[in-house]
């Protein structure tokens, strides 16, 4: 299955914000895409676009998150999902 | 209950959505995939609903708004829901359900996500109202502005009222110091409590309503529209204060403002406030799980000494307990909290936490300029004031005092200022307490007013304690009786000699204050304290000031 690790670049970590933006995004992509801190198994993975599940997730700034989709188009979502998360939404 | 005359047409906050029964099942011919299915169109339109609102709010109300919004579709609150729903529970149940179990969840995870908890409360609220049929709970959302009719309102209602919308405040329920009259005197807006049946009036009806007065009219006349017209030139002039609180014979009443935090606190200085009377520490505390450092404590703290260099600043050390539980200070299993550990008591329950707490406020006064005092709430007996003094000391504060909020304080106020250097005069407990009446309970309004005569006595009796001290040690009054210009008169004759309150009273009361002489004063005290009851106490002053008339107060 693909998948990309990103860094978290946003200054309050994947909360507020941040994670409304994220979320919204990853469920705009047309795939499934689940996200899960760097080292956790893929079973505990998390649906990307659940602003819930983001705050669950508790990534804050510099963490490290795995994200992975399967499907037509799920290279390219991931690119995307990961170019916003390595920007820092709290500065937009 | 909050001055100003205006009319408008009114609009009713929906009442709060009933939990949906424990165990009700779907009902018979609707099958689960169409139960889930309206579940889901619910929390569509809430969704689409709550993203319309964001996008014309602004800074952190819109973010809250965007996050909000989407928790609506959240799949972990749909997919929890539609399990349930798959297990025959109705959908009603099964979104309650799950957005208790989602909001108990963030709530454990602390901090910024506990206070998120309460927007899934609200959206399952939401959606809930949505597959019923019934308007969402909350402010409603208008293009037009308009008076807001309500049961009583919440603290948390504050958050999402938008002053450029709302006209007023007009409530069936609370009294002249529950939260709604606080809201509307922090907001500068009229308000009008305990006004019942007004919860019936239809969507729309045009309302006279006169704050000051305490009276709402349906079908206004040409004189209350006039009245109106008078205040809406009025207000501009009221708004005003030029920072110097004085009788018209030169007696200086410092007018000092209540706040919560640095935002208050240059807002307040701002409004040319003389000082800060009352800094309530609490928020530095509220919707935590653990105490905060003594480091992000002094940095708090400091934010406030900053928007008063020079000036004297009352810092009232942390009052949990009550209307305020934290989880790491207080039992909310005290079958009654206004008379339980709460204020200062919880340094006999939990010692540590003042401690810190005052170290936190001497380090956040070492690189300040401001005029650093400490008052310890809910303190009941000499012995207490004496203790908390010792604890200052050891923390390197010189001037603490005491609020005078149970009557055994006031009663005892020469031996207790003996131990302390000041006492401040909080109305509201000490009315609560006199009257033995909740200060949230709507039919005990008419007890629970300051302009009781018991109450009055027994601001006079801490100034006479002052007095039979002997050091001249200053007695304030913190408490929103300190915002009634009318009061606040009284207040001054009874020999009071700083007045605090929320900054937007500052220039009513000011201009009030301006046109009465000391001596005048001191009757009008000796008036109300003669009076026998509270009604005709402010009746009798009122009627000696006609100022207040001619400004609509």
């Amino acid at each position: 299955m693909p998948e990309r690790t990103a860094t978290i670049a946003s200054r309050s970590g994947l909360h507020a914000r941040p994670a409304a933006l994220f979320a919204e995004a990853a469920g705009d992509v047309g795939v499934d895409v689940t996200i899960a801190m760097q080292g956790e198994p893929e079973d505990d993975a998390l649906d990307a676009s659940s602003i819930l599940s983001l705050m669950t997730l508790g990534a804050g700034k510099g963490d490290v998150v795995v994200l992975r989709a399967e499907g037509e188009g799920a290279e390219a979502a991931l690119d995307s999902l990961v170019k916003l998360l390595e920007t820092d939404l709290d500065a937009e | 209950m909050s001055p100003g005359r205006i009319i408008g047409t009114i609009r009713q906050m929906p009442k709060p959505i009933s939990e949906p029964p424990a165990g009700e099942q779907l009902a018979s011919g609707t099958s689960a995939e169409e139960a889930t299915a309206a579940l889901k169109a619910a929390a569509g339109t809430v969704h689409d609903q709550l993203k319309a609102r964001a996008e014309t709010a602004t800074g952190d109300g819109k973010a809250v708004l965007e996050a909000t919004a989407l928790m609506a579709k959240d799949t972990m609150l749909i997919k929890g829901a539609a399990k349930l729903i798959a297990r025959g529970t109705s959908a009603q149940r099964a979104v309650w359900e799950a957005g208790a179990s989602v909001a108990e969840m963030l709530h454990n995870l602390g901090g910024y996500m506990a206070e998120r908890a309460t927007d899934v409360l609200d959206v399952r609220a939401r959606i809930v109202a949505e597959l019923r049929g019934v308007p969402a709970p909350g402010i409603p959302s208008s293009s037009a502005p308009f008076i807001l009719v309500a049961e009583d309102l919440a603290p948390a209602d504050t958050a999402t009222l938008d002053p450029e919308k709302v006209l007023a405040l007009v409530t069936a329920g609370g009294g002249p110091q529950s939260h709604t009259a606080i809201i509307a005197r922090s907001l500068g807006l009229p308000a009008v409590v305990a006004a019942a049946g007004v919860d019936e009036l239809p969507d729309s009806t045009e309302v006279y309503v006169d704050g000051a007065a305490g009276l709402i009219s349906v079908n206004p006349d040409g004189d209350q529209r006039a009245a109106a017209e008078a205040w809406a030139t009025n207000a501009s002039l009221l708004a005003v204060f030029d920072g110097n609180g004085t009788t018209a014979d030169g007696h200086l009443v410092p007018l000092l403002a209540n706040v919560g935090g640095g935002k208050d606190a240059i807002a307040a200085a701002a409004l040319n406030a003389q000082g800060v009377g009352l800094f309530r520490t609490e928020f530095c505390f509220l919707e935590r799980d653990t105490e905060p450092t003594v480091e992000e404590q002094a940095a708090a703290y400091k934010g406030v000494f900053d928007a008063f260099p020079g000036k004297k600043v009352v810092l009232r050390t942390l009052d949990a307990g009550a209307d305020k539980p934290l989880p790491f200070l207080t039992d909310a299993t005290e079958p009654n909290p206004a008379l339980g550990v709460r204020g200062y008591r919880t340094d006999f329950t939990t010692p540590g936490v003042l401690e810190r707490q005052l170290q936190a406020i001497a380090l956040a006064e070492k690189d300040s300029e401001a005029d650093v005092w400490v008052m310890a709430p809910m303190i009941s007996t000499a012995d207490e004031a004496a203790h908390f003094a010792s604890m200052c000391a050891a923390a390197g504060i010189t001037n603490p005092g005491v609020m005078v909020e149970v009557p055994s304080a006031a009663l005892t106020a020469e031996s207790i200022l003996r131990e302390v250097g000041f006492a401040s005069l909080g109305t509201n407990d000490l009315t609560q307490y006199a009257m033995a009446a909740d200060r949230q309970l709507g039919p005990l309004a008419n007890l629970n007013t300051p302009w009781q005569p018991a109450v009055l006595r027994l601001v006079g009796l801490t100034v006479e304690g002052s007095r039979a001290e002997g050091n001249n040690k200053p007695v304030g009054v913190c408490g929103e009786a300190a915002a009634d210009p009318a009061l606040a008169v009284v207040l001054t004759g009874l020999g009071v000699s700083t007045l605090s309150m929320t900054a937007r009273s500052l220039a009513a009361v000011a201009a009030v204050l301006k046109t009465v002489s000391l001596a005048e004063a001191q009757q009008l005290a000796k008036l109300a304290l003669s009076a026998r009851s509270a009604t005709e106490a402010r009746a009798w002053v009122r009627e000696k000031l006609p100022v207040l008339e001619e400004l609509g107060l």
